[in-house]
């Protein structure tokens, strides 16, 4: 089947199976591989994009299933200013070890600001908890979070427990 | 001194054929494109052959500097952390660096990712490098003003001589220099900490904004022209024979290539962690090889008719508990002797799982064998040397023939120390005549994995009337393949409190296992420290004694115990008491240990330490739990001693914090079951990897003693395992002897 997609503000046409997962359109046909492949079955939020602004898992997605809805993935969410902010405070905390699931996180972090720009612990957590770093990153994904949203990145949560 | 062997094993796991090397040193040549090349040369121990073992710097005539990182990048830093060591030292600006990844060749030496030996292996020979580069590049500045050298200096990439103020660039000078013998790396001057103006400061990951722009780093990012896509169906009863598959229908579905059975050979078979029999199928697009891998239908047949399950390694390690132990790994003075005249004996019993590394970047390579037998290959791996090994073997041809890039690695944990994935893509993309991308599933990454192995430890201690241990003994029950003792399931015979109790056994029993096991970040550590610290804050509450000046007292006065024998080509530090007492005596101060009896009731602060890859770690935990029964960390404190020198915080405190938040993960979730021969869980809602909610806040505090610097992707994770349980006890009262741990086992009645 035929099926054209906006990716990144771009109009892309291709020819799939209309049960294709969003993830294999992307990295396999557009070579868009920013976004990862971790588990196929939404667990673990590494193909983490944004389908109308809302983050969706990539891998669970079937191409059928995007219709008009505008898709951005890690190469295009620069564009935008929480994009940009987001991206930023992941490099000044130096956030990352092996990086795989970074593009996720970023992804999910940057619709956590965009809708909630001053988030607490706890937003943070339910928006993040979809999202598995296996390194263990968290400390620092939560205070880049913080970092882009002009909040002191000090852990304070056991002060307050 | 806790895991010592183990640092070792994991070391000669990753480093098969490491160069012992005694001298380097360096050559010159000059850059394609004009400007200096740097190739450090080792003179090998065992041959007067030398070795060229790599091109380190290249300065261009514009002043950039291009430096080679060695080994391959899993997450550790080590693509940052070893050019920052030559950086600081040529004395050029970071900003001015550009780093490349190595490729596999001998001229490297050993290239790996494993045993935290990154940085004790690389940290002299890599300054050394930089420093000689620097000599170099004043030499040929002064003979180009004809001046004595002494008075010349260099700063920031650029060479000054002192009395007229005159300069030149590294840029004008590189090709000069590269003209110019190169000085003896053994003799040539460092600088001092104090003029360190790269090694020490906060450095960010050299792929970092790339990898967040999406470029093509990671092995599954590879992309070739004219290339296939593959996967690979084993059986998931382990070590099985593909006998037949519905070949035919798979290769009538729509986008498949090819399918065909791949049957390994007895000597395939015979390799840990090689070739298996199983079934490739081609596609065009990975989603229709995927697809395909529901209508398959294949034909296995178990190699051994026993059908392997966790209930039954349960009941066989309870019957072997009963039995006399099969061997005796270490005695020292007499235990039964001693146990009888204890004043106080204490037994218990503790176990743990096996459990599966899980890299978020599932088993991925690239193949490509060409028409004159030739073989490159695209791999995410931690051991390519290795690999490349196995691949030659298995093909038939000279390790000679393939070239190896190491792309990025999303994860290795240990479980890229083994290269199965590698020699399935070359398999099957020498049958596909073209280049191939082999990509597991998740139900197969989880389901054929090199496993950290289970264990169950029966101990029995004797106190004397002061509360300190007399005697100890150790029955450990443990797995072993064809009666040796399967890969990192041994119990190091220098473990803690080995060597610190005058009547002590360790006895060992072994469970034939069929699966494979293999190293995991830590290997012995991640699963022997749970057990041991725990029992002895078991023995200290026992005895009525505070479990930090019991382990105080236990390891004594400071003191450095004899040196190990040199391995790896490096000099094993000794263990040093007074480093284990510093990080308890800090780790103590930071989490007010000593005011412990102030929380409220409900919750517990527990300790332990940790020696393991060089590096001592005592951690403590702060936690309760909650009305469910699932624990509540509220907090963990780490003090860990690497050395007087952090080379790149950046990387140091991520890898401290990642290491404490895995072993946490592993406390609180991960099992890894198996059932009629096969794994049972099977993708990442099964198999819990810890998420943001439960990742406590963190405190590391380093420890700069006055020793050279050692790796930490691996120091940090043991503690935290008993340190939480040692917590648990104080919060509830009920002892966690058993991993993951079991909720309904603290929920209160």
């Amino acid at each position: 089947m035929r099926f054209s997609i906006l990716v990144n503000g771009k109009r892309r046409t291709l020819e799939e199976d209309a049960d294709t997962p969003l993830l294999w359109v992307l990295r396999d046909d557009l070579h868009l591989v920013g976004t990862k492949f971790g588990c196929g079955i939404a667990a673990c939020g590494a193909c983490t994009v944004h389908l109308n602004g809302v983050p969706a898992r990539a891998c669970v997605t079937p191409i059928s299933a995007v219709g008009d809805a505008p898709i951005v993935t890690i190469e295009g969410i620069g564009e935008s200013e929480w994009g940009r902010k987001v991206k930023a405070a992941w490099l000044e905390l130096d956030v990352m070890q092996c990086g795989y699931c970074q593009a996720g996180q970023v992804m999910a972090a940057t619709a956590l600001l965009a809708k909630n720009p001053r988030p607490t612990d706890q937003d943070i957590d339910e928006a993040m908890r979809g999202n598995i770093c296996r390194c263990c990153t968290y400390t620092r994904i939560r205070a880049a979070i913080k970092r882009a949203a002009g909040l002191p990145t000090a852990d304070t949560r056991e002060e307050r427990a | 001194m806790s895991g010592k062997h183990t640092a070792q094993q994991a070391g000669a796991e990753a480093g098969s054929g490491l160069h012992i090397s005694r001298r380097a040193f360096l050559t010159t040549g000059a850059a394609i494109g004009g400007g200096l090349l740097l190739t450090l040369r080792f003179v090998g121990k065992a041959s007067a052959d030398d070795a060229l073992i790599g091109a380190y710097i290249k300065i261009a005539p514009d002043g950039i500097v291009t430096l080679t990182a060695k080994n391959p990048e899993i997450g550790q830093g080590m693509k940052t952390t070893l050019p920052m060591l030559i950086a600081d030292e040529l004395e050029v600006e970071w900003e001015n660096v550009r780093v490349e990844q190595a490729m596999l060749d001998p001229i490297y030496g050993a290239q790996f990712a494993g045993g935290s030996l990154g940085t004790p292996l690389n940290w002299l020979p890599m300054q050394r490098v930089g420093a000689a580069g620097r000599e170099m590049l004043i030499s040929a500045a002064a003979s180009t003003w004809g001046v004595p050298r002494t008075q010349c200096e260099a700063s920031r990439g650029v060479v000054r001589h002192r009395p007229s103020g005159r300069t030149l660039t590294y840029g004008a000078l590189a090709s000069k220099a590269a003209a110019l013998a190169a000085p003896d790396l053994d003799s040539v001057r460092l600088k001092r900490p104090e003029q360190y103006t790269i090694i020490g400061k906060f450095t960010g990951g050299v792929d970092s904004p790339r990898v967040l722009e999406g470029a093509p780093l990671f092995g599954i990012d590879t992309m070739l022209p004219g290339m296939s896509y593959a996967v690979y169906e084993k059986s998931p009863v382990f070590g099985s024979r593909a006998v037949r598959a519905n070949i035919e229908q798979i290769k009538a579905l729509p986008g498949i290539r090819d399918a065909f059975i791949l049957h390994a050979t007895e000597r395939d078979a015979a390799v840990r962690m090689g070739l298996v029999d199983g079934v490739a199928i081609i596609a065009d697009k990975w989603w229709d090889a995927q697809k395909a891998l529901q209508k398959l239908r294949v034909e296995w047949e178990p190699r051994s008719v026993t059908q392997q399950s966790t209930p039954a390694f349960e009941r066989e390690a309870a019957r072997l508990a009963g039995d006399a132990p099969q061997s005796i790994i270490r005695r020292d003075g007499d235990f039964h002797a001693a146990i009888g005249h204890a004043a106080k004996v204490v037994e218990a019993s503790y176990s743990y799982p096996f459990l599966a590394h899980a890299t978020l970047e599932p088993m991925n390579c690239t193949a490509h064998v060409k028409h004159d037998g030739s073989v490159e290959i695209w791999a995410p791996t931690q051991n390519p040397g290795p690999g490349a090994k196995l691949v030659a073997r298995t093909l038939g041809i000279d390790a000679g023939r393939i070239r190896v890039h190491m792309t990025r690695v999303g994860g290795g944990f240990g479980r890229r120390l083994n290269n199965d994935y590698m020699v399935e893509a070359a398999m099957i993309a020498r049958h596909a005549g073209r280049p191939v991308k082999l990509l597991w599933s998740r139900p197969q990454d989880i389901q054929h994995d090199s496993y950290r192995p289970a264990g169950f430890h029966h101990f029995k201690a004797g106190l004397d009337a002061s509360g300190r241990p007399v005697a100890f003994r150790d029955h450990f029950i443990t797995f072993g393949q064809n009666g040796q003792v399967a890969s990192s399931a041994g119990l190091p015979r220098d473990h803690f409190p080995a060597g610190y109790v005058p009547s002590l056994e360790f006895a060992q029993s072994l469970i034939e296992l069929d699966m494979p096991t293999g190293p995991m970040r830590n290997p012995g550590g991640n699963a022997l420290a749970f057990a041991f610290e725990s029992f002895i804050d078991e023995l200290a509450h026992a005895g009525g004694r505070d479990p930090l000046e019991l382990r105080l007292e236990l390891y004594g006065p400071p003191r450095v115990l004899p040196a190990p024998p040199p391995q790896f080509g490096m000099k094993i530090p000794p263990f040093d008491t007074g480093r284990a007492r510093g990080v308890l005596e800090l780790v103590a101060d930071k989490s007010g240990w000593a005011r412990r009896s102030a929380l409220p009731a409900g919750m517990g602060m527990g300790l332990a330490f940790y020696y393991s890859h060089f590096g001592y770690v005592a951690e403590v935990v702060k936690a309760s739990v909650n009305r469910d029964g699932t624990p509540h960390v509220h907090k963990i404190w780490a003090a860990v001693d690497i050395g007087r020198q952090i080379i790149n915080p950046a990387g140091a405190y991520n890898q401290a914090q990642g290491a404490i938040l895995d072993g946490l993960g592993q406390a609180l979730h991960l099992n890894i079951t198996v059932q009629d021969g096969r794994v049972v869980q099977s993708n990442l809602n099964t198999y819990r990897l810890l998420r943001i909610d439960e990742a406590p806040p963190l405190e590391v505090h380093f420890l700069r003693s006055d020793n050279d610097p050692t790796g930490l992707g691996e120091p940090a994770l043991p503690p935290v395992l008993p340190a939480l349980c040692n917590a648990l006890f104080i919060a509830t009262g009920k002892r966690i002897r058993s991993l993951p741990i079991d909720p309904r086992l603290l929920r209160s009645t």
